[in-house]
């Protein structure tokens, strides 16, 4: 009994959860959802394991998670002893990582909301104005770390905040997001990809 | 917008929505060659169409078939006949189509990148081509009069990752290609079918232009392969999908020049060479850069 990730290889959130697992060298079994064309998410059978009808899922055992930060909290609560992924004893560092998780589960979504596929399917249209704002405010988060000399949204080292912001920030350029306008995010996106063990996905190359 | 007067682009049929997009309870509208349209699907099954008018009104109605499972509509008189592909009625193969996909750019360009063996190793790199083995052999381009079609033959490319069946086998192999532009907006390969010797996968790529630099793409195919899951299948031409849409889509300028790509064409380039003299010898502007003076 292990740790299963339902999974669709073009969905960012997915992706974020990808991410973690591979940083941490988890094995863990995929479970292919036909995310579309087939619409299997909405389809009863999922519905039973998520109400909301979105992925990720994950299991672990008898655990069952949705929500690709509460997953990443999950995971690296559970599996990386250093807590350098989830740093949960400084009250200040912690929440400012539960901070970003936020903002990546709200607003840097419409930077990204994938474009991928056709109006008939389930993805949102992206709205392109917030979406620059989102990175705009993530841009200035990374200027002022690097101004103290840091490299990642919160603290010395990269954690969960970076890995959930990664996905949409990375595909919004593919969604038509000029990534001029953001040397910080850029810097950011590049120490990210020379991360041992970092994965890409389909929309997202390996080098940028 | 208003519609193309290129009559050789008006005279296609193209897919507009998968037949399942298609619900009793409510209309699916889109757009073809910059002409709204609307599908709608009636009391006894029937799916008609219709132009729409600025208003939303619906005007004159537009023919509808269903092949390949997918919808075609066209919006010229006489339209040039949809290809025969006999894979698509071989008991022993899987339809699957992967959904349809957003590409902002020309038609022309998709159809010239999935002719182009030479992008495997860069785009598609260790699943449709290896870095150390980029090399395209010699293949052959047709001219076939019967169907007006341009073939590409004997296509040869050393991949990785040739499909989902092939993933099991942990090693590369040799692929084999054939090629056929079916009209200006859409093209189809054989690739070599794991564990089917001499029998080949067949993959389409049909176009629906939005407009001139806005294109869905579908995808229907007709696989030989009872390992791999559906699901699987579909993931595996996505994920490959998706890589070419980055690359199509920063293609400057949006609309195809008419001159070779390069000034010392490769022998990648002998397929786009033929593609881009048959778009002109068949009078297609649409899509295609305006060529000064002529
Ligand atoms: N807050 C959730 C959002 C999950 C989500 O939007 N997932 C997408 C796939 S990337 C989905 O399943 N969309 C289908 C839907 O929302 O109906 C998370 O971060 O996991
Ligand atoms: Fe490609």
């Amino acid at each position: 009994m292990g740790l299963k990730l339902y999974n669709y290889g073009l969905s960012g959130n997915c992706y974020k959860v990808r991410l973690l697992l591979g940083f941490l060298k988890l094995d863990y079994e995929i479970v292919p959802v036909d995310f579309y064309p087939g619409l299997e998410h909405k389809q009863p059978d999922f519905l039973d394991i998520n109400p909301l009808g979105q992925l990720p899922i994950l299991e672990d055992g008898r655990v069952r998670l949705r929500d690709s930060q509460a997953i990443l909290s999950y995971i690296a609560k559970k599996y990386d002893p250093s807590a350098s992924w989830l740093p949960d004893r400084d009250a200040t560092k912690f929440s400012q990582i539960m901070m970003w998780l936020a903002f990546a589960g709200n607003n840097l979504v419409a930077a990204a909301a994938d474009r991928l596929v056709d109006s008939s399917a389930t993805f949102s249209a992206p709205e392109i104005d917030k979406g620059r704002q989102a990175l705009t405010i993530l841009d200035d988060q990374l200027a002022e770390r690097s101004m103290m000399g840091h490299s990642w949204i919160v603290g010395e080292t990269p954690t969960i905040a970076d890995i959930a912001c990664f996905p949409d920030a990375a595909l919004s350029n593919y969604v038509g997001i000029d990534h001029e306008a953001f040397p910080h995010l850029r810097n950011w996106m590049r120490d990210f990809r020379r991360l041992p063990n970092f994965l890409t996905m389909p929309g997202i190359p390996e080098f940028a | 917008m208003t519609v193309t007067s290129d009559m050789t682009t008006l005279r296609q049929w193209y897919p507009v929505a998968y037949p399942n997009q298609i619900r009793p309870e409510s209309t699916y509208d889109t757009t073809l060659l910059d002409q709204r349209i609307r599908l709608s699907r009636d009391d006894h099954s029937q799916i008609t169409a219709h132009r729409l008018a600025d208003d939303n009104s619906e005007m004159a109605t537009i023919p509808i078939v269903q092949r390949f499972d997918t919808l075609f509509s066209t919006l010229g008189d006489s339209p040039r006949p949809l290809p025969q592909i006999a894979e698509f009625s071989e008991d022993d193969r899987r339809i699957i189509h992967c959904g349809s996909f957003r590409v902002r750019t020309s038609p022309c360009r998709i159809v010239e990148n999935f002719l182009d063996m030479a992008h495997f190793c860069f785009v598609h790199t260790d699943v449709l081509g290896s870095i150390d083995r980029p090399e395209v052999l010699s293949y052959k381009t047709e001219y076939h009069p019967e169907t007006d079609e341009i073939w590409a033959v004997d296509c040869q490319f050393f991949q990785p990752t040739a499909s989902k069946s092939a993933a099991a086998s942990g090693q590369g192999l040799m692929a084999h290609y054939s090629y056929r532009i079916l009209s200006p907006f859409s093209v189809m390969l054989y690739k070599s079918a794991m564990n089917f010797a001499g029998r080949f996968d067949a993959i389409c790529l049909f176009i629906q232009p939005l407009s001139e630099t806005d294109c869905l793409c579908y995808m229907p195919m007709a696989i030989l392969d009872n390992v791999s899951t559906k699901t699987d299948i579909i993931d595996f031409q996505q994920s490959i999908f998706v890589q070419d849409g980055i690359i199509l889509e920063n293609q400057r300028p949006k609309l195809m020049p008419l001159t070779p790509r390069s000034e010392t064409p490769t022998r990648a380039d002998l397929s786009s060479i033929a593609y881009r003299r048959w778009l002109k010898s068949s009078g297609v502007r649409f899509g295609l850069q305006s060529v000064e003076g002529s």
